[in-house]
Order: structure tokens, then C-alpha cells, then sequence
């Protein structure tokens, strides 16, 4: 009976947590390994996430940043992720991922540039192993198990990680790039933040399938769906799904989540598809509030720590912008530098043509 | 931009003025009003009322069966929109940017386009792609596209290219009624257009152009966005006595070759303008058609085309201006055209 057999599936994927809202470990034995340091950078990483976040926000209103996707409610789904990743791992991010390739090595005035659609925004640094954020839905889930093939190929112990929303997982590159990246048996992630809602379409109408953890059946992949607002459980399921993924065993990762804000920050208004009460709701679930808690009730944090992330985000933030504000504003002469390596004669004379036009 | 200088072209007693997107959602729910048959189908089109608000208030009326909210999946939409047209529904896809027809490509140019004649005549594709496309609002490289050089490319896809409200509206009927694919461009910067339109449904047929601006100096053949351009650059020129007539083909396929013929014999001169990049862009094909027909013996001076730069559409406002034609680079071409410079 296909009804059986829905049901026998989908009984597999039930949410992997380790923190509750309340800040008890509910999964004892699943606690990662992470010493107290660590455990407190996740939370100065969370802390100051936030607060770019809100300050991404109101610079973006006041006309100082061009294209922004709010993250707040997701920094776990997004830390937590990228903490279990090796800094030679690489990272294909969609619009939303700013903060996992930040805390790869992007420069934050880097990042502000790109928002801005300033050239030098993607310019990513030697070292650095990210893709640009893409803004095609999907696109980046084929590139992914390409990039996990190259790395198993050229016998890197690193694996590629690709992060989309819930709604890229209907996208046929979705499982057009699982099903890839299982057949060869590459070292890929691939983690779908489900943050309820693609732009305005709630999940539930997106896909009769009750996770999208359990898409991964279909490619004979790995997936699991996990409490994306708990650090913690999203850190192990992903230190976890690397270490599958360097023997040959991609994974799906659904992450759980929800985004406080707008889609992005070109004239969505949540209110026409989402009510307060389911707002609140998940206000009550968020990451940092309850890891907060984990921390304070083992003396690792308090206000004073809390205050001092505060305080070097919001430096780091004015230092970020006034290194993007002092970048040299891009010239018609390096549009056409920066296309070519050796430049055609008809560019050549319009290069020239620029630079005379630009030295007066 | 006021399209006050645009001669309508119908003369119906009840009308007022709404913008172009309100035109778009009047004709859509007239004709869902009309035929069961008719629904539509696309991302956030549901309570969001679609990326430009085209849809607001639709799913209200005639509820989610009829206004499908999809999943993200371009390819999907397209196909299943084929698929019910192929059983007598008539569905109007919102494609939420032109830019992602590139995701639904084969289910157009290998299915919708190829149906009926590998069918051998047996089955029709009654369905309309709306989309929108074009520059000016700062979406940046993958959103700001012109590309309907690729779809008017594939022989059995029709090719729509409104410029006014009223024309939407028209067109957009006949559209829905036609038996073929059609995809339909709006472009973005037209949506909050307005200009006087008939309340009760009408139909503009595919393939006829209008003449906006009669002249007898300089033809300009312009297209969507380019058309106001085009306008606001006629009457500067009137200032300096060059009388431009400006022809909007409305449809690229199939293209009303005898209007631009006729004007070109009348003028001497022909501009070819549009949004779109001009290395392949659907102005080299109505300028070669100019030049294979009878209005080349006509020619005064080398038919001109006006077209974006090859580049991706800059985020950055200014070069986004930049890139494609401004009004100040049609009345220049009319000019050179006039003067044979």
C-alpha cells in the first residue's frame, strides 16, 4: 500500500533536537563534543549576527545598502551549520546566506559592497572558499555536487555545502543536484532552511511530502530534519553529515526555522500572508534566548559578555561601512578591466576613451 | 510617465484611467468572469497578488483553484500549464520575472512551441506566459532582462509586447483566446502607467501594429517602454521640425509588416528601437525586413537600430540608465537620420 508506505518514511524523519525552547537538553547523549570557548564563540557569533542583522536593516532603509535578505531567527540554522565546517570546505550560499560566508573569511565591508552591487563585493578573497550568494532559486544545488566532485577528485578531504529555502527544495535542480551528487558519491551537503514560507507560499502548500528531510529518500541520500532554532542540534547533525559526506554519503539537511523579516527588503510586508499569533509563536522557539539560557545556567555567559559582542559588532559594523564608503566608487574604466584578462582592441580604445573622460 | 500623448485606439464610451498593471488584472478576471476554463497559475500569486501586485484581490474572487499559488518550480508551472491546455483548460502563467523563462525553456521552445505540429494538428496549447521583464527598477542582472529575441526566434510561440494600459488589456484578451502559446511581456516600468480604458472587455487582434504618432519625416519603430521614449523624443523633435511618426508593433510574432512598410515608403527613414541588447536583439529582424521589402527603394538614409550595450544590466542606477537607449539617443539617431550625418 503506498499509503503504508508514506507513513513508514516519513515515521523516519522526526526533528533531531538538543536544546528545547527552554534551554534543556532533551538529547543527552547527542551533545557534541564543543569545550566552553567553543561554546561561547557560537553565541558571540549569534549575538553579533543579530545585531548586523538589525543594522542591515535600518541601513538598507536609509538608502546605505542596496539588496538585503533579513536573517534573524535563522543565525542557528546558519552558525550552527557552518561551525562544524573545516575552513577549507566550500560554501555555495543563496541571497539569504550572507553571515556563514562571513564567518568563512568574506570581509564584512566585502559583503556591503556586494549589497550595494559594488564589483568588489565579489571579489572574493585567495583562500576564501565561497561562491557568490546566488540569486537564482536552486541554481546553486546542481554547482554544489560539481564542486563536491571536484574536491573528490582531486582527493581533498573537504566537502562542499550549499544552503537554500524551502522553496528551492521544488526546484528540479533540487533534486537533479542530490541525485548527482549521490551517484557519484561526492562529499556534498545539502541544507534547505525551511523557514515556513517561499517569499509568501507556506510549505504546507508547496509539497505534500510532511518534511523535506525525506526528499532525500528519492536520491538514495542521507536526510535529516532537525531543530533548525537550536544551535546545538544543528551544529551535530552537521559535523555529522560532513563526516558521511568525506566517505562518499551526501546528506539533506532540513532545518526547521523561521524568518522574522521581510523576504527581503524590496517592499515585502509579511503581514499579507502571516499572522501575529504564528510570529509569536515562533518568537518563543528562538535560537538565541534558549542557548542563552544553556550558557547562563553553566556560568559561560551574562550580560556583561553580552554587552561586549554588542559593543564590537555595532564597531565592527561602522568600521565595515566606512571601509566600504572609503572603497573607490567603481568607474565605467573598471567594468572593463576587471571583464578581461587580455582586453580586445575595441576595448582597449573604449578603456582609454574612459580613463580620459575619468582623469578630468 | 504620463502616456497622455498616446492616440488610444478605441473610442468606447466608459472608460477611465487605471494603470497598465489594473488593465492586466481587469482583462484577466473578465475573462475568468467569462470562461471556466480560464485560470491562472504562478509563484506568490495568491494573498501576495503576485510580485507587482498584478493578481491583488484575484484569489478573493475566484479562490485557489482557479488562482493556483505554485511551488518554486518554473518548469513545473510551464509544463503543467501545457498540460492542462492540451485537455481544453486555457491557463495564463505569471512567470514572477522574464528572467526565469531561461528555467522553463524546454517545456516552451521543445513542447508548447512543438505540440500541435508533431501531433499533426491534433492538439492546441491555448495557454499565455505573463511575464515581466525589462530595466529601470533596480532588480540588477538577473532580474532586468529584455530577452523576447528568444521566444519570437521559435516558429509556433507568439510574441506580445504591450506599451499601454489599453493595449494590455486588448491584447491580453485576444491572447487568451488565441489557440497558441503566446507569451505576453509587461514590462515592469509600464505597470503604474495610466491612461483611459474601456470597462467592458474588447479585443486587440495579434499581429496588428498602431501607429502612436503620425509623421512624415522619420519612422520610429519602438517597442514596450521605448514607445514613451520615443513619444517624448517626437515632440522635442517637432520643436526642431523634424515630424516623427512613431509605430508600437505590438506584437512581435506575428509582426504587422505592411504598417512599418507603409510608413517607411511615406518617410524615407526608419529608427528601429528597443529595451532589448541590441547584438541579436528583434530589432535586426524588422530592420532586415525593412530592407528586403518594397520601402527599400524608399530609403533616404541607412535604416538605424537603437538597442542596450552587450553587457549584464548594472545594479548601479546610473550605469542601469546608461546601458540602454535614452530619449536624448533617439532624437540624436532621427537627427543623423534627417541629416544623413
Amino acid at each position: 500500500m503506498a499509503t503504508k508506505t508514506i507513513e513508514q518514511v516519513e515515521s523516519h524523519f522526526e526533528m533531531f533536537q538538543i536544546l528545547n525552547e527552554n534551554g534543556e537538553v532533551v538529547n543527552k547523549d547527542a551533545m557534541p563534543d564543543l569545550s566552553d570557548e567553543q561554546l561561547q564563540e557560537i553565541m558571540h557569533r549569534m549575538v553579533y549576527t543579530r545585531i548586523w542583522d538589525q543594522r542591515a536593516i535600518s541601513l538598507n532603509r536609509q538608502g546605505r545598502l542596496g539588496f538585503y535578505a533579513p536573517v534573524a531567527g535563522q543565525e542557528a540554522s546558519m552558525i550552527g551549520s557552518h561551525y562544524a565546517l573545516e575552513k577549507e570546505d566550500w560554501i555555495l550560499p543563496g541571497y539569504r546566506d550572507v553571515p556563514q560566508v562571513v564567518w568563512h573569511g568574506l570581509p564584512l565591508y566585502q559583503a556591503f559592497l556586494y549589497s550595494r552591487g559594488h564589483f568588489h563585493g565579489g571579489q572574493i578573497p585567495e583562500g576564501v572558499n565561497i561562491l557568490p550568494p546566488q540569486i537564482i532559486i536552486g541554481a546553486q544545488i546542481v554547482q554544489a555536487a560539481g564542486v563536491a566532485l571536484g574536491l573528490k577528485r582531486r582527493h581533498k578531504d573537504n566537502v562542499a555545502i550549499t544552503y537554500t529555502g524551502d522553496g528551492g527544495a521544488s526546484q528540479g535542480d533540487f533534486y537533479e543536484g542530490m541525485n548527482f551528487a549521490g551517484a557519484y558519491e561526492a562529499p556534498a551537503i545539502f541544507v534547505v532552511q525551511n523557514n515556513q514560507f517561499a517569499i509568501s507560499v507556506p510549505v504546507e502548500e508547496q509539497s505534500a511530502a510532511k518534511t523535506i528531510a525525506q526528499k532525500a529518500v528519492a536520491a538514495g541520500i542521507h536526510g535529516v530534519q532537525v531543530d533548525g532554532m537550536d544551535i546545538l542540534a544543528m551544529y551535530s547533525v552537521t559535523e555529522t553529515a560532513r563526516k558521511n559526506a568525506l566517505n562518499g554519503e551526501p546528506t539533506l539537511i532540513e532545518s526547521v526555522c523561521y524568518r522574522y523579516g521581510p523576504h527581503t527588503m524590496a517592499g515585502d510586508d509579511p503581514t499579507r500572508y502571516r499572522t501575529e499569533e504564528l510570529d509569536n509563536e515562533w518568537e518563543k522557539k528562538d535560537p538565541l534566548i534558549r542557548f542563552r539560557k544553556f550558557l547562563e545556567d553553566k556560568d559561560l555567559w551574562n550580560e556583561e559578555k553580552e554587552n561586549e559582542v554588542v559593543d564590537q559588532a555595532k564597531a565592527d559594523i561602522k568600521e565595515a561601512i566606512k571601509q566600504a564608503d572609503d572603497t573607490p566608487k567603481q568607474k565605467a574604466s573598471d567594468l572593463i578591466e576587471i571583464m578581461y584578462e587580455k582586453l580586445p582592441q575595441n576595448l582597449q580604445e573604449q578603456l582609454e576613451e574612459y580613463r580620459e573622460k575619468e582623469s578630468k | 510617465m504620463q502616456s497622455s500623448a498616446v492616440n488610444s485606439s478605441n473610442n468606447k464610451e466608459t472608460t477611465r484611467s487605471i494603470t497598465f498593471a489594473e488593465a492586466v488584472r481587469e482583462a484577466l478576471s473578465q475573462e475568468m468572469r467569462e470562461d471556466q476554463d480560464v485560470f491562472i497559475l504562478g509563484e506568490d500569486i495568491g494573498v501576495y497578488g503576485g510580485a507587482f501586485g498584478v493578481t491583488r484581490g484575484m484569489i478573493e474572487e475566484f479562490g485557489p483553484e482557479r488562482v493556483r499559488n505554485t511551488p518554486i518550480s518554473e518548469a513545473a508551472i510551464t509544463g503543467a500549464a501545457i498540460g492542462s491546455a492540451l485537455t481544453g483548460m486555457k491557463p495564463v502563467v505569471e512567470l514572477q520575472f522574464s528572467d526565469f523563462i531561461t528555467i522553463a525553456m524546454d517545456q516552451l521552445v521543445n513542447q508548447a512551441a512543438k505540440l500541435r505540429y508533431m501531433y499533426g494538428g491534433k492538439g492546441n496549447v491555448p495557454m499565455v506566459l505573463r511575464t515581466p521583464s525589462g530595466s529601470g527598477t533596480g532588480a540588477a542582472a538577473q532580474h532586468s532582462q529584455s530577452l523576447e529575441a528568444w521566444v519570437a526566434h521559435v516558429p509556433g510561440l507568439k510574441v506580445v509586447q504591450p506599451s499601454t494600459a489599453s493595449d494590455a488589456k486588448g491584447l491580453l484578451k485576444a491572447a487568451i483566446a488565441d489557440p497558441n502559446p503566446v507569451i505576453f511581456y509587461e514590462h515592469k516600468l509600464l505597470y503604474k502607467t495610466q491612461e483611459h480604458v474601456p470597462e467592458e472587455a474588447y479585443t486587440i487582434p495579434l499581429g496588428e501594429a498602431d501607429v502612436k504618432r503620425e509623421g512624415t519625416d522619420v519612422t520610429i519603430v519602438a517597442t514596450a517602454v521605448m514607445v514613451h521614449k520615443a513619444l517624448e523624443a517626437a515632440e522635442k523633435l517637432a520643436e526642431e521640425g523634424i515630424d516623427v511618426e512613431v509605430i508600437d508593433p505590438r506584437t512581435l510574432v506575428p509582426l504587422d509588416e505592411k504598417t512599418i512598410v507603409d510608413s517607411v515608403k511615406k518617410t524615407g527613414r526608419v529608427i528601429v528601437v528597443h529595451e532589448a541588447v541590441k547584438r541579436g536583439g528583434y530589432g535586426g529582424e524588422i530592420a532586415s525586413m525593412i530592407a528586403e521589402s518594397e520601402a527599400f527603394d524608399y530609403l533616404d538614409a541607412p535604416v538605424r537600430r537603437l538597442g542596450a550595450l552587450p553587457i549584464p544590466v548594472p545594479y548601479n542606477p546610473a550605469l542601469e540608465k546608461a546601458m540602454v537607449p535614452q530619449m536624448d539617443d533617439i532624437m540624436q539617431a532621427a537627427r543623423d537620420s534627417v541629416h544623413r550625418r
